[in-house]
């Protein structure tokens, strides 16, 4: 019961989450902007279109959306979002949960190199420089906050709830600030990318699937969706207390997740992309950040 | 076991007599392999077994000794010698006498490395040990008349030649402490006594030199990159495990060894892991780069066992347990997906003839077989779910995560923390370079003539492939079922902890978690394919650019290229880049090449330097017999002198 209440909201709430980003951007520029439904209506139309695949691509072109959407799902299986168990927990998840990440980037930057394209191989280039700084910063984040709960399982782990915010709060915001850096790294927002910008040489993430065309890129964008959407749950599973009730908790997330998209619109509204040469310095300062919480649970 | 390993060093006599006998070559070693595979799993079930031969050395006797460590370093050796002879079968269709000097040697090494795993007597040991030096050099000097060939062939004679002088040190030592030639454990506390430490430290360097952890790899990418394919696979995959099973073995002796080199070990690890990895990036040639990374897997296995011994020494035995597993079950993992990737790579250099990775390209459209195995341990080495390198790196991973959450006194080991940030850097440093390797050399479209030219390889490569494609499947998808292999091998190790059932419970999960993986993606895959069949067939977008060529690609240097950065401190790239000041620039050439730091910056300088201090002695060698009669003539006066005293 939990368990499918979890996957439906996984599933049809992702796509809320861009919309709201869109939203949000498009009131502090004094626009009405898109509809909030939008990205349901762009992945229908597009699943319903036909695919134009590239002559030079193999069966890797065609792999990697399939993977972009099974890794977020089932990594949201591990986070608690509706009740304070979530579906699938075990000793030492937390470190599958980060390698089903590298799953999917090891897929699209293949599939981007499969373009033979010399974009995409630009775009791939940077991905995989960029996540390879922001892997160390998730890991010590979730080495912290192992410490403060004494538990290697995200079910509890993450669920820290008031009383590690009353023993440890300063770590807790360090970690909360350094993963907020890694979400808008990870799901290209952007000081790292502009989702927005339609000029291939500046771009990250878009680059990268310039050639997927019909249901392909629709599970692509689906996929974006639903990773920003986990990575937005993570970050609100440390700042919610739990209540044990799985549909007040389950509301509870939503509104966190949602109320994050809003503070990723303010932040694109409010700031210009960084220079590429910037990206890491800013990825390091979240390895840092997360690094010294780690010291402080340590004291 | 004996027999597989008797029928491995006489496999290629056969191939010397003529070249209707060489086809018993491939039956022999296969059917050596056959039988040490049955020996080994044997020997992982039952006790030490012990088969003994006369042989009249002093001290020494021809004595094998299977116990569950040897059983379990020794099955990849016959694994790979089977896969290697089928390997092998089409990878060198050169002349006759070349075809029979490579297999006559093939042969001799993997026999003699099964030797060295299971040898129970020193001398025995240090007699093994030096054929598989020999045999290895042979083999790596194969194509001997490219000087690039032959040096790397002498480095490795010279690195190995002084990890053997550390040898015989040790086995010496070891004999002064128990008074016997056996492999027999030390008294306790021996690690305490100087001779103990000197044991330990002599260990670390000579076992260093052979596995090629990081100070000591000069010898390494040089040798993978110069032998055959099939070769560098049995360098890779199981001559460097020759270090650690001697580190293993040397270890399990003492009874008590202390948290300062369990600390040296980790932190060697680690900067092996990391820098190893960084190294590979920068590579152009496919090789070298594979070769690099065993720097780097070596590196993990001994940051495992660095975990193993430190948490041995602080009293924690769940923690011990997780290192020792995960090293001991990355030397497998590694055996497996290393071999893979150097017969996949082997087989499209054959084809293409180079082993430059950006004069490669589009290969996967001609060989798609091997493109197949490639991605398989391109995936499995990166540490990805759901194959098997991931198994052992979280078996290291959950280490980490353990010594953060314990209270033992003291507070965790802090250096066990380390282990975290520094796998999960090196992980996505070696998804980066196969990302690399794998899209430059076998996505997008051929950038010469010679890879658009590329055919399949011949089937018995691919089918030398399998058995390694379906172990990384295997261990990846069931590791829970290893633990009843994996648990005796850790108890050979380090005999103080009890790990069986523990290991199963740990890895039971990971193991459901890796079926659901392979299963929804299988499934999604499909579906999207079955939709994409009707897909129509266009250029690829470049910007509405309608007639894209293959050298406007992205190369694998240029991916690498982010990376450089940050490891120049290390690195001491050499870049010859045309500096374009006018509005129309004329032609121009862009060159980068990574030289080994430890080798060009220090080894080789510092040997010149010695060199240099040697000519001094070189005064006294005239050439002429009446000198030399001198010479003869003063050291006996001098030496009765010495004894008259």
């Amino acid at each position: 019961m939990t368990a499918g209440l979890h996957i439906l909201l996984v599933l049809l709430a992702a796509p809320l989450l861009p919309g709201v980003i869109t939203k949000t951007k498009a009131r502090v520029a004094g626009r009405s902007g898109p509809p909030l439904l939008q990205p349901y209506y762009d992945m229908a139309k597009l699943l319903r279109k036909g695919t134009v695949l590239s002559s030079t691509t193999t069966w890797v072109f065609l792999l990697a959306p399939a993977v972009a959407v099974v890794v977020p799902v089932l990594a949201s299986l591990f986070l608690p979002l509706a009740g304070t168990r979530s579906p699938i927990a075990f000793s030492g998840d937390a470190i599958l949960f980060v390698y089903l990440f590298a799953l999917s980037r090891f897929c699209t930057t293949a599939a981007a190199l499969d373009t033979g394209s010399a974009f995409e191989g630009m775009g791939a280039a940077r991905e995989l420089t960029f996540a390879a700084l922001a892997e160390p910063a998730l890991f010590f984040g979730l080495l912290a906050l192992a410490r403060i709960s004494r538990s290697l399982s995200l079910s509890s782990l993450l669920a820290v709830g008031g009383a590690g915010w009353r023993h440890a709060s300063a770590a807790l915001v360090l970690i909360v600030a350094s993963w907020f850096i890694v979400l808008l790294a990870e799901n290209s927002r952007v000081p790292f990318d502009d989702p927005n910008t339609h000029l291939e040489l500046t771009m990250i993430h878009e680059v990268m699937v310039l050639d997927h065309s019909g249901p392909a890129f629709g599970l692509i964008l689906y996929g974006s969706a639903l990773k920003l959407f986990v990575f937005s749950t993570l970050i609100a599973a440390v700042l919610l207390p739990r209540t044990g009730i799985p549909l007040t908790d389950a509301a509870a997330t939503l509104g966190a997740v949602l109320l994050l998209g809003v503070v990723i619109g303010l932040v694109e509204s409010g700031m210009a992309r960084l220079r590429l040469v910037r990206v890491p310095q800013l990825l390091v300062t979240a390895s840092l950040i997360a690094g010294f919480a780690v010291v402080l649970v340590l004291r | 076991m004996v027999v597989g390993a008797a029928l491995c060093v006489i496999s290629g006599l056969p191939a010397l007599a003529g070249s209707r006998a060489a086809r018993a070559t491939p039956v022999l070693l296969v059917a050596g392999a056959l039988a040490g595979l049955t020996g080994s799993a044997i020997g992982l079930v039952t006790g030490p077994t012990v088969f003994g031969l006369p042989w009249r050395v002093p001290g020494g006797a021809f004595l094998i000794r299977v116990d569950a460590l040897s059983a379990f370093f020794a099955a990849p050796v016959f694994l790979l010698a089977g896969a290697g002879a089928l390997y092998a079968q089409r990878y060198w269709p050169t002349t006759r006498m070349r075809s029979a000097y490579v297999r006559a040697f093939f042969g001799l090494l993997t026999g003699a490395l099964a030797l060295v795993m299971t040898a129970g007597n020193t001398i025995f040991f240090l007699a093994a040990w030096e054929v598989v030096a020999g045999a290895s050099f042979f083999l790596i000097a194969t194509e001997h008349e490219q000087a690039q060939t032959r040096s790397a062939g002498w480095i490795f004679l010279a690195a190995s030649h002084v990890a053997t002088l550390a040898l015989f040190a040790i086995v010496a030592i070891l004999h002064g402490l128990t008074r016997t030639w056996a492999f027999a454990p030390l008294p306790a506390g021996a690690a305490a006594l100087p001779a103990g430490s000197a044991v330990l430290w002599l260990a670390l360097v000579a076992f260093g030199i052979k596995a090629g952890l990081m100070p000591f790899h000069v010898w390494l990418p040089g040798a993978h990159a110069a032998a055959p394919s099939h070769v560098s696979a049995v360098l890779s995959g199981v001559v460097i495990k020759m270090g650690i099973y001697g580190l293993v073995r040397v270890l399990s002796l003492f009874d008590a060894v202390p948290a300062t080199f369990g600390a040296t070990l980790l932190l060697a690890g680690i900067g092996s892991s990391v820098l190893g990895v960084a190294f590979a990036l920068a590579q152009h040639d496919l090789k070298r780069l594979l070769a690099y990374h065993s720097i780097e897997n070596i590196g993990i296995i001994v940051t495992g066992l660095g975990i193993g011994v430190l948490a041995q020494a602080r009293g924690e035995p769940l923690l011990a347990l997780l290192g020792y597993a995960g090293a001991l079950l990355h030397v497998w993992n590694h055996s497996l997906f290393k071999s893979l990737l150097f017969f996949s790579a082997g087989a499209a250099i054959h084809s293409v003839h180079t082993r430059e990775i950006d004069r490669m390209g589009g290969l996967a459209k001609r060989m798609p077989w091997t493109a197949a195995a490639f991605a398989t341990g391109a995936v499995a080495i990166a540490g990805l779910p759901p194959l098997n390198g991931f198994v052992s790196e979280w078996l290291l991973y959950y280490a980490g995560f353990t010594s953060i959450t314990s209270s033992a006194p003291g507070g965790p080991a802090l250096l066990v923390l380390l282990v975290v940030p520094a796998l999960a850097l090196t992980g996505a440093l070696a998804l980066a370079c196969f990302v690399k390797a794998f899209g430059a050399v076998f996505l997008g479209s051929p950038r010469t003539s010679a890879a658009e030219n590329a055919r399949e390889a011949p089937r018995s490569m691919l089918l030398a492939m399998v058995p390694l494609v379906l172990g990384c499947a295997a261990i990846g998808l069931l590791p829970a079922t290893l633990a009843p292999i994996l648990g005796p091998a850790v108890h050979g190790a380090a005999p103080g902890i009890e790990p069986a059932g523990k290991i199963v419970a740990l890895l039971r999960p990971i193991q459901t978690a890796a079926a659901v993986l392979a299963a929804i993606a299988a499934a999604a895959a499909l579906m999207l394919f079955a939709s994409a069949r009707r897909a129509v067939s266009a250029v690829t977008w470049d910007c509405a650019y309608g007639a894209p060529t293959s050298r406007m690609q992205y190369t694998g240097s240029s991916l690498a290229r982010g990376f450089l950065g940050f490891f120049a401190w290390a690195m001491r790239p050499i870049v010859h880049a045309p500096r374009t000041w006018t509005l129309f620039p004329s032609a121009a050439k862009f060159e980068t090449h990574v030289p080994d730091t430890a080798l060009d910056w220090v080894l080789l300088p510092a040997m010149r330097a010695g060199q240099r201090l040697l000519r001094l002695a070189r005064y006294l060698q005239r050439g002429r017999m009446q000198l030399y009669l001198l010479y003869l003539g003063a050291t006996l006066v001098a030496l009765l002198a010495w004894s008259a005293r």
